[in-house]
């Protein structure tokens, strides 16, 4: 087989870039590094809001305001919001899988622009470090990440205004990277590999990266004119001023309901490309899966207006969006099937890997479940801004991203580090993970259902136990990042040898050595068009040679 | 099949490092253009929708004059034109013609801005008067904006092109033709504008 050179990174800059440890400090084109960057800063920006999001779960154990003052909690909150959306998930299922994982995939040697790379990259630990600061200089802002008029205009100004300035620059890196994924994807794929043999995650990326670039930009404009509204005192959503506040919620929302889609669809992927690899069986239904991300994308960018259903919106409107947010469980449901499928009769090794999967696919579902009723207008007008809301988010984003997030790590950590994690403690990890996240988020359906509203420091006593029910979850939350975190730190110097491929997968960044070069490949790029062919035919093995681990049902 | 090809030690061969990869800068600039385009039809809807839903307050005045816009109309559209010149000149590698439809170009682009803040002083209504006032300096000032960065790029590329061995030359175009189609961008928007703002 005849294979032309792959593309290499446009200038031979490597030369110039530090080497070692400092170069994580660096702006550095590589990449990997720029992924890494990506993965433990946002890592760092998770702690700061885990620990907000405890202090929020300490304040309500009792029902009056005694751990915090009332200000302190909404800016406690705002905080968490925007820290866990903007500066730990959407950077790290995005930014940091993203930028380690497709140049593999796709079988390049870097990204498209590698210095737009590591400015997008550059722009996210000030912007974090200014959004923080805002709180101890001049308060932070105090109207949740939603930012909705008029609260936004007539709480704390310059908190405010320091917000937006942070929110406009992580979405400025966000949109550099959309552009910067979508180019790679399209136009670096190395010759001979067609569309149909990328792995999943590419698509996607893909999807997700055209989300961004289309609706990102809605939300800066639209955070421009609330910055106007603040300082110059126009009156865009100002009704005092002639203006409209359901225009902002509409502009929002386009942004913010795919943002959930910017959030979990690399997620998917990131799943995707795992179950297999540790079922050694193929990926289940392939095309189908390549057509739901599309699906989701299309169909993500005309379901906005189902978080506006007590805002006045009209019954056509309400009919419309019901109905297309309705039909999103469609292709969600297909992945979900696809994901059962491919775990069906497969030799399942229950690693930590596989083990924050599953409870990826579980919690999902539940997530998923509780999203569908909230689209039916009689019910999400009996439950909107209550506790169940913030049960079906977290369920997605924590229950669903986060523990991607984690199986992610498990599984390519011995990629970045050329060394294995201790098993014992993921699988004590996720064990403690999932019962603290389900102890914590469960129980407040139920506390939405009777009526508790969210974002206030303050509730009715009859809510108390339930209340401390779910920080006991919490707090079994905060614990559980002290093994992986003990894990990832000891496993990092004494941790086994893992080896260039030590789960035997297929996907070419398991091609070359642990952690790669440079340029990714000594040589050139391997072509892998079957990058799911497990079980379809015996493959050398260099480490437990029984032919039978290697042989799920072919399909 | 999986083929895992080349993993073998004989293809030693270091791949080169100065091999270039094809220049997909015009790719990007699209995507970001695409981007840039959502930025201003998310400022197009909400306008749209407060002419729909928010009628004017009883004592707010708003109104505008078309001939200064129809006038700025010409000169944008005009200067694509001259811009497009400037590009078929520096395919041929003359330099002082490219150089010179580029000034043409930037002085439209100048004489647009002047027009605008001709038009912005005598309007006889501020920022902060009324709703429909202040979309239309959002509006008209963000586009604004992007005529000063796409007039300022011009002259860089003018300067760049200066002799026929500078750095934009025959053979490498893609200052120019970056400015360009951001250029030929601006000056679509402001059609747009012009009929949503102006003649709606
Ligand atoms: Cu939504």
């Amino acid at each position: 087989m005849t294979i032309s050179i792959p593309p290499t990174s446009q200038q031979s800059t490597e030369s110039l870039q530090p080497k070692g440890w400092l170069r994580y400090f660096s702006f550095s084109l590589d990449h990997k590094v720029i992924g890494l960057q990506y993965l433990v800063c946002g890592f760092i920006f998770y702690l700061i809001g885990g620990a907000l999001a405890s202090a929020i779960r300490v304040e309500l154990t009792s029902p009056i305001s005694d751990f915090m003052a009332r200000d302190v909690y909404n800016q406690v909150l705002t905080l968490h919001g925007t820290i866990m959306i903007f500066l730990w998930i959407v950077p790290v299922v995005n930014g940091a899988f993203g930028n380690y994982l497709i140049p593999f995939y796709v079988g390049a040697r870097d990204m498209a622009f590698p210095r737009l790379n590591a400015v997008a990259f550059w722009l996210i630990p000030p912007a974090g470090l200014l959004l923080i600061s805002s709180y101890f200089i001049t308060g932070a802002a105090q109207s949740g990440w939603t930012a909705y008029p008029p609260l936004s205009i007539t709480t704390a100004e310059a908190g405010q205004i320091i917000w937006i300035l942070s929110v406009l620059l992580l979405g400025g890196s966000s949109i550099f990277g959309g552009i910067n994924f979508i180019a790679t994807i399209l136009k670096l794929r190395r010759p001979g590999l067609k569309l149909m043999q990328l792995p999943m995650y590419c698509w996607a990326m893909l999807g997700t990266s055209v989300l961004v670039v289309l609706s990102t930009p809605v939300l800066a404009g639209t955070l421009v004119l609330l910055s106007f509204d603040i300082v110059a005192h126009t009156g865009f959503f100002n009704p005092v001023l002639g203006g409209n506040v359901i225009v902002y919620q509409h502009l929002f929302w386009f942004y913010s309901h795919p943002a959930v889609y910017i959030m979990v669809l690399p997620a998917f992927g990131l799943v995707s490309e795992i179950l297999p690899v540790h079922c050694r069986k193929p990926l289940f239904g392939y095309p189908t899966m390549v057509y739901s991300i599309m699906a989701i994308v299309v169909l993500g960018l005309v379901v906005w207006a189902h978080h506006m259903f007590t805002s006045g919106t009209p019954p056509w409107m309400r009919l419309f969006f019901t109905i297309a947010t309705a039909f999103i469980a469609v292709p969600t449901g297909i992945k979900f099937f696809n994901w059962v499928a491919t775990l069906w009769g497969g030799r399942i090794s229950l690693n930590s890997a596989i083990l924050f999967s599953c409870g990826f696919i579980v919690n999902f579902v539940l997530g998923g479940i509780t999203g569908v009723a909230l689209a039916q207008v009689p019910f999400d007008v009996h439950v909107h801004d209550t506790y169940f809301v913030v049960a079906h988010f977290h369920y997605i984003v924590y229950g669903g991203s986060v523990f991607v997030i984690f199986a992610s790590i498990y599984h390519w950590y011995p990629k970045f580090t050329g060394r294995m994690l201790d098993e014992n403690l993921g699988r004590f990890h996720f064990l403690i993970t999932f019962i603290g996240f389900n102890l914590c988020f469960a129980p407040q359906h139920w506390l939405g259902l009777n009526g508790m509203p969210r974002r206030v420091a303050e509730y009715d006593p009859q809510f108390t136990f339930i209340n401390q029910l779910s920080s006991v979850g919490a707090l079994l939350m905060a614990v559980s990042t002290l093994p992986f975190l003990w894990n990832v730190f000891h496993s990092a110097f004494k941790g086994r040898i893992a080896g260039d491929n030590p789960w035997e997968a297929l996907t070419p960044e398991w091609l070359t050595s642990s952690p790669p070069p440079i340029e990714n490949w000594v040589g050139e790029a391997p072509l892998v068009s079957e990058p799911y062919g497990y079980g379809m035919r015996k493959i050398k093995q260099k480490v437990d040679p029984t032919e039978e681990d290697l042989g799920g049902n072919s399909k | 099949m999986t083929t895992l090809a080349s993993k073998e030690e004989t293809s030693k061969e270091e791949v080169a490092h100065d091999s270039h990869h094809p220049d997909y800068r015009m790719f990007g600039l699209a995507a970001f253009l695409i981007a840039d385009g959502m930025t201003f039809a998310g400022f197009f809807a909400a306008y749209l929708t407060y002419k729909a839903v928010n009628p004017l307050l009883p004592d707010a005045i708003y109104e505008l004059e078309l001939p200064l816009p129809t006038l700025n109309t010409i000169l944008l559209l005009v200067s694509s034109a001259t811009f497009h010149r400037a590009g078929t000149a520096l395919k041929k590698d003359d330099s002082k013609k490219c150089q010179r439809w580029l000034l043409i170009t930037a002085s439209l682009g100048l004489a647009f801005l002047a027009s605008q803040m001709f038009e912005y002083f005598t309007l006889p209504f501020g920022l902060t008067d009324n709703l429909y006032a202040s979309t239309f300096y959002a509006l008209t000032g963000f586009h604004g904006l992007h005529v000063t960065l796409g007039a300022i790029m011009i002259f860089i590329v003018w300067w760049q092109a200066r002799s026929p061995d500078g750095r934009v030359t025959s053979k490498n175009q893609f200052p120019l033709e970056a400015a360009e189609l951001y250029w030929h961008f601006v000056d679509g928007i402001w059609v747009i504008l012009f009929i949503i703002l102006y003649l709606l």
